[in-house]
């Protein structure tokens, strides 16, 4: 069996390729220490070939993996198995987001990631729904629910807090303002993609996929574009990071 | 890897009013970085060894040199430009070095006064003199700033109450009224630095300095010229190292010993030594000039398996790429051919600076590399702006191109290494 692992800034991610498909797949919130707890992950499976990707694929090349690929690679071929006809990728990670375009092969032409601070990720949208009090994941489909058109100028995750608090204190009432978080993160990615350009099929990936407010917010913004978003978006780096480990396990 | 050093010479230190404490901490954390970053790397060609003694001098040996010049009433003159006519102070005898302003260290002394919010290598150079931590700065009879960007001209303000700083004006276009303009600047130049030995500079020694000039220059072409063979024979790393150096090295030595290295090149070419490896991804550099000590990117690149094999930068080609034409009958038409050499410099302060695409791409082409990283400083307006146009001529030409901002601090290393490898894979695929 050949294994991906994906050690994200938040979840470890696994999965398992055999016979030209997935075969299994997993996610566990990260711990103190990734790369054992990615080890125990894969115990089961007597992997022939593992390559990891994420932050911590250094880390996981130094005690098990035998390769690595990086984070924008693996989403790049992880999407283009899973929707062949994506010619661009927006992958929403936890610590940070990137757009990637691909040629018809899936292989990567250009990408665009953002710069070091927190704004547009899913680390942003996680410290705007506890200011909130929202749990994670009533906190898109909350957005999603109003239809009051408020704006938060902030980009900056700390400035961007104090603006929601004055909003709040202010009496808005709380789904507007998260409405108005969502769409500054789905701004955040459009300037993204007009910088890089993009095709007429766009794929999402990433944990921020998972959310139906930034989805939407995305496809409302796109005139004559198909936006997708695979399965389990979650599991998108690691499954192209195991699709690479069968390729390089077959030359080992 | 034997344990390597930058030398302490505490007494001359305290003697240039240096904060010694923590100057010396802060030698210790560059004796650290330096061998992690260069004596870490394998099979580096044999004369590495002057220039890795030229950093562990840095703070003593030159300083010494420069102190026993001033003895001789020979000019020390700080500078921060590949625009400052370093002929005309050699002529008078005197010595120019172009000042560090590469290191996240020094940061925090600047931003005590000067905004934060302004370019990182302004906010180095000044935090070095503000902290009193650069023995260089402490030598200089007076630092020649110039006017290629806002941030630089304000702070030749700010600074001229810690150290005299003088300002010659950079022309920002290239029409003739420009070029009258850069004449009556270089001769202030010469006027302020022979103001310093009260003697006029004579048209020999001009010659002479010219010559020596040229020389720096065609032996750094030289070395720029050797790299780009397939495989390349010396790592990105150590060129960008021999660049910096030569802003502050004695020329006719540094000289000597680049073109000692170059024939050690020569013959790693005629056996196919590589460093790292045969087959390592080729990357060409271009954009801002990358001061000591700062050797991240491509401390970034080359420890992902790649190796860089050009700089277009003012700490790479943009110094050496043009030579000065010696021959000339009197000063006003030696001065002519001076600020005619200087007039081709094509630093993004110029509007248009067409030039600077074209010489991008005939870089690329030289170098054989793969693939372009422009690397911009946070706040270098006209470098990120200008960075469009290079992008837009690589997009014209197929070149796979990427465009990184930074500063020195590290926090932004993980994601910078992610965009790093990504790139190298999309080059690799």
């Amino acid at each position: 069996m050949y294994i991906g692992v994906d050690l994200g800034s938040r979840t470890i991610k696994v999965a398992a390729w055999q016979d030209g498909r997935m075969v299994d797949q997993q996610l566990q919130e990260s711990g103190f220490e990734p790369h054992e707890q990615a080890r125990e992950m894969i115990k089961a499976y007597n992997p022939r070939y593992i390559v990891a990707t994420g932050y911590g694929r250094h880390l996981a090349r130094e005690h098990f993996a035998n390769g690595v690929i990086t984070e924008i690679k693996a989403h790049a071929m992880g999407i283009h198995t899973m929707l062949p006809e994506a010619t661009t990728v927006v992958d929403i990670g936890g610590q940070d987001s990137k757009v990637i375009t691909l040629n018809v092969k899936g292989q990567v032409t250009n990408f665009q990631m953002n710069d070091k601070c927190a704004a547009g990720t899913g680390r942003f949208l996680e410290i705007m729904a506890t200011s909130l009090a929202y749990p994670l994941t009533d906190f898109g489909p909350a957005a999603l629910a109003s239809e009051e058109e408020i704006q938060i100028n902030s980009m900056c995750t700390v400035f961007a807090e104090s603006e929601v608090i004055s909003l709040k204190n202010r009496g808005i009432p709380r789904q507007h303002i998260a409405r108005a978080v969502h769409s500054s993160v789905a701004d955040r990615i459009m300037t993204m993609l007009g910088r890089i350009g993009f095709g007429e099929s766009i794929a999402f990936s990433g944990g921020v996929a998972n959310n139906p407010c930034i989805v939407e917010m995305i496809r409302s913004r796109l005139e004559n574009v198909e936006v997708n978003v695979p399965d389990n978006p979650s599991i998108i780096g690691a499954l192209g990071a195991s699709i690479e480990a069968a390729r390089l396990g077959v030359q080992a | 890897m034997t344990h390597f050093e930058i030398k302490a010479y505490p007494e001359m230190w305290r003697a240039l009013d240096m904060d010694v404490e923590r100057f010396d901490k802060m030698r210790l954390t560059l004796g650290e970085i330096y061998e992690k970053t260069y004596l870490s790397q394998v099979n580096r060609p044999d004369a590495m060894a002057y220039f890795d003694n030229m950093i562990a001098e840095i703070h003593g040996g030159r300083i010494k040199e420069l102190l026993a010049a001033k003895e001789e009433g020979r000019p020390v003159i700080g500078t921060f430009c590949v625009y400052i006519p370093e002929e005309i102070v050699l002529a008078a005898g005197g010595i120019c070095v172009g000042l560090c302003g590469g290191s996240q260290g020094s940061v925090p002394d600047a931003e005590k006064i000067l905004p934060r919010n302004i370019c990182p290598m302004v906010k180095s150079a000044f935090g070095f003199k503000a902290g009193r931590i650069c023995p260089y700065f402490q030598v200089l009879d007076f630092v020649y700033g110039e006017t290629t960007c806002d941030a630089k001209k304000k702070t030749w303000e700010i600074l001229d109450d810690m150290v005299p700083t003088h300002v010659m004006e950079i022309p920002q276009m290239k029409n003739q009224s420009d070029r009258d303009m850069w004449l009556t600047e270089v001769k202030a130049f010469k006027t302020k630095v022979e103001s310093v030995t009260g003697k006029e500079v004579t048209i020999e020694e001009l010659r002479q300095a010219t010559r020596i000039m040229n020389n720096k220059r065609k032996a750094l072409q030289r070395l720029n010229r050797l790299r780009h063979a397939k495989p390349t024979p010396i790592s990105g790393k150590d060129v960008l190292l021999i660049e910096q150096i030569a802003f502050y090295d004695e020329p006719v030595r540094f000289t000597a010993e680049v073109n000692t290295l170059c024939d050690e090149l020569e013959k790693r070419i005629a056996a196919a030594v590589a460093i790292p490896n045969k087959n390592a991804a080729r990357v060409m550099v271009a954009g801002v000039p990358m001061a000591l000590p700062n050797w991240k990117l491509h401390h970034l690149v080359e420890g992902a398996g790649a190796v860089i094999v050009n700089e277009e930068s003012c700490i790479g080609t943009r110094y050496y790429k043009d030579l000065m034409d010696e021959d000339a009958e009197d000063m006003e038409s030696m001065l002519k051919n001076l600020t005619s050499r200087y007039m081709q410099i094509d630093c993004s302060c110029f509007t248009p600076n067409n030039e600077r695409i074209d010489q991008v791409l005939k870089e690329y082409q030289e170098s054989g590399a793969q693939g372009i990283i422009h690397y911009s400083l946070q706040f270098c307006h006209t470098y990120n702006i200008e960075e469009i146009r290079i992008r837009q001529a690589c997009e014209k030409e197929g070149i796979p191109y990427m465009f990184i901002e930074s500063d020195y601090s590290p926090e932004d290393v993980g994601q910078l290494q992610t965009r790093v490898e990504a790139f190298l894979e999309q080059i690799g695929d």
